[in-house]
């Protein structure tokens, strides 16, 4: 039986209250904004690219908690890596939020902290807004660029 | 076991006279079953009420040894399926205080009663510079099909605003009710708010200027006795499963004027008197409005529901609902960083609210893992949760079978949320 605590463990709890790279961005390169109409949470997601590289990347939206921990905790672990490599790290922790398998050595270890959803179906969409935004942005040039 | 032996035994106590709680529930399967290795509380009855068994049996009876298609065979079999079929209508006409049954039609839910008369009643009627006034309190479903006819015959949507409290503000009613006017949609009671709103006293101003009433009854049939007399709706729709019976079934009430003028939305079986390729005439009301094979095992089903219902003791389940009403209110004002949205005077038996710093669905999830289901979203009613500004709230709803007992887990598991989000 999974309790609260295994859920909104401290990490979550943290990013949720102090979000990292919780701006909008001047000058981005690309920008996309996540929504699920379930729920009403939406939130925005800019990057600035260098070359093949995430140089930097940030976010702002409302959420609960794991939306929001979840795309905090993103921002941290694709920043300064390729495309590529963000890829494989979303298929990582898609796979272990969906419970199709453990994370496997792309995700940053700290990402961990949302094994948890696998037990609450209706939340592993809070958990992947933001990559699925992240993606959408990556996949999506600038019309303005 | 024990801690539903606890609640059991609170039921009894804090039952007000005239309603025998343990054995309400006792007719609730459910309500004994375990969630996350808690016992259930059940309060999310606004989005969909829990059946006693005699409603469940009736459906399986039908099913295991009456099933027949209906208005359809001259075998013994069918026609008794046709009789229980208007006997369900009949239920749903005692229920309502409506004049005739044909004035009864059978839909697949409230929704399905809305669009029918936006598309059979309004679409064909409405013209540009015509207005169909709504409140900020509806749910979506009284809100989109309305856009539906507004897009196809340029008439214009206007809204009656809601005061802070959670009410309609009638100051300025005689500025968004006038001459243009043709068709004014409200809640009977706010799903997200537990308001119950004066039909009556807007009917009047909207009749007096020639307009027609709407009142989507979906959360007020599971709490107040329904008088279509008192009440002056021209038309009132529902579902079967708010109100104890089976989803799939609910029903328009429309005067038989209005409905004898509607053209029909659906074609098919069973609404016809005479085809030709040439040219169709149409079955009378209520058959008019029912093509196809209706879910008639879902309407013996609601006319069970109906049943019951009109077998408690009302001014008993009134009391005691006002009574948990008030209970929550009083106990949820004692919970630190809890702010209630909806406040009227006039309440069923429901709490909206929210938790500072925390989301909805964040309280959803704790609550859950305690057992208590409760409702967190926008209630597929945007607009109210524009105007209070939040992006969704947390919903309590409760039914007949709920009791102070369960008013207590819920504030035990509110003050779980704090803990959890200290």
């Amino acid at each position: 039986m999974p309790d609260a605590s295994e859920l909104y463990q401290s990490v979550i709890l943290d990013h949720n209250r102090a979000p990292r790279n919780y701006r909008p961005m001047e000058g981005a390169d690309r920008q996309a904004e996540g929504y699920n109409p379930m729920c009403g949470d939406q939130l925005k997601v800019w990057l600035k690219l260098d070359g093949d590289r995430i140089a930097d990347v940030s976010f702002q939206g409302s959420g609960c908690a794991i939306s929001k921990a979840s795309a905090s905790l993103m921002t941290t672990a694709v920043k300064g890596k390729t495309r590529a490599e963000a890829q494989r790290v979303f298929e990582s922790f898609h796979r272990m939020v969906t419970g199709q398998g453990g994370p496997t050595d792309d995700m940053p270890a700290r990402l961990a902290v949302f094994a948890g959803v696998r037990a609450f179906p209706t939340r592993v969409k809070c958990a992947t807004l933001s990559w699925h935004a992240l993606k959408s942005a990556l996949e999506t040039p600038d019309p303005a660029k | 076991m024990t801690l539903s032996s606890t609640r059991d035994r609170t039921v009894v106590e804090s039952a007000p006279a005239g309603l025998d709680l343990a054995r309400l529930r006792s007719e609730f399967p459910i309500l004994r079953t375990r969630v996350h290795g808690k016992p259930l509380v059940y309060l999310d009855n606004a989005a969909t009420s829990q059946k006693p068994r005699t409603v469940v049996e009736a459906e399986a009876d039908f099913s295991l040894l009456e099933n027949a298609n209906v208005h359809r065979g001259v075998h013994a079999l069918s026609q008794r399926a046709t009789a229980a079929y208007d006997r369900a209508r009949e239920e749903v006409r005692t229920f309502l205080g409506a004049s005739h049954a044909s004035e009864i039609v059978f839909t697949a839910g409230t929704t399905a009663a809305i669009n029918l008369v936006a598309q059979s009643y309004a679409r064909p009627r409405l013209r540009s510079g015509d207005e169909i006034l709504l409140t900020g309190m509806e749910h979506h479903s009284n809100i989109v099909p309305w856009q539906l006819v507004a897009q196809a015959t340029g008439a214009r949507i206007r809204v009656i605003p809601v005061t802070g409290s959670g009410e309609l503000d009638l100051a300025g009613l005689n500025e968004v009710l006038t001459e243009r006017t043709r068709l004014v949609a409200l809640a009977h009671v706010s799903n997200v708010l537990g308001t119950v709103n004066p039909v009556r006293q807007i009917a009047d101003r909207a009749h007096a200027v020639g307009a027609t009433v709407l009142v989507d009854g979906a959360q007020a049939v599971p709490h107040i006795r329904v008088d279509l007399e008192a009440l002056g709706a021209d038309f009132y729709a529902a579902s079967g499963h708010k109100m104890f019976g089976p989803t799939g079934i609910g029903f328009l009430y429309g005067r038989a004027a209005l409905l004898d003028a509607m053209p029909p939305w659906q074609g098919g079986g069973g609404m016809i008197q005479n085809v030709t390729f040439e040219e169709t005439t149409y079955a009378p009301v209520p058959a008019k409005f029912e093509a196809g094979t209706p879910p008639i095992a879902q309407a013996i089903g609601l006319g069970a529901a109906v049943r019951w219902l009109r077998s408690l003791d009302w001014s008993a389940v009134e009391a005691h609902e006002a009574d948990l009403l008030a209970y929550a209110t009083e106990r949820l004002a004692d919970v630190p960083g809890v702010r209630l949205i909806g406040t009227a005077t006039e309440k069923v038996s429901m709490v909206s609210f929210v938790v500072d710093r925390v989301h909805p669905h964040d309280v959803g999830t704790v609550l859950d893992l305690q057992g208590i289901a409760v409702r967190a979203s926008h209630h597929c009613a945007q607009p109210l949760m524009r105007h209070f500004g939040v992006a969704g709230t947390v919903r309590a709803s409760f039914a007949a079978y709920n009791t102070r007992a369960e008013v207590n887990a819920l504030i035990d598991g509110l003050l779980e949320v704090r803990k959890v989000f200290a």
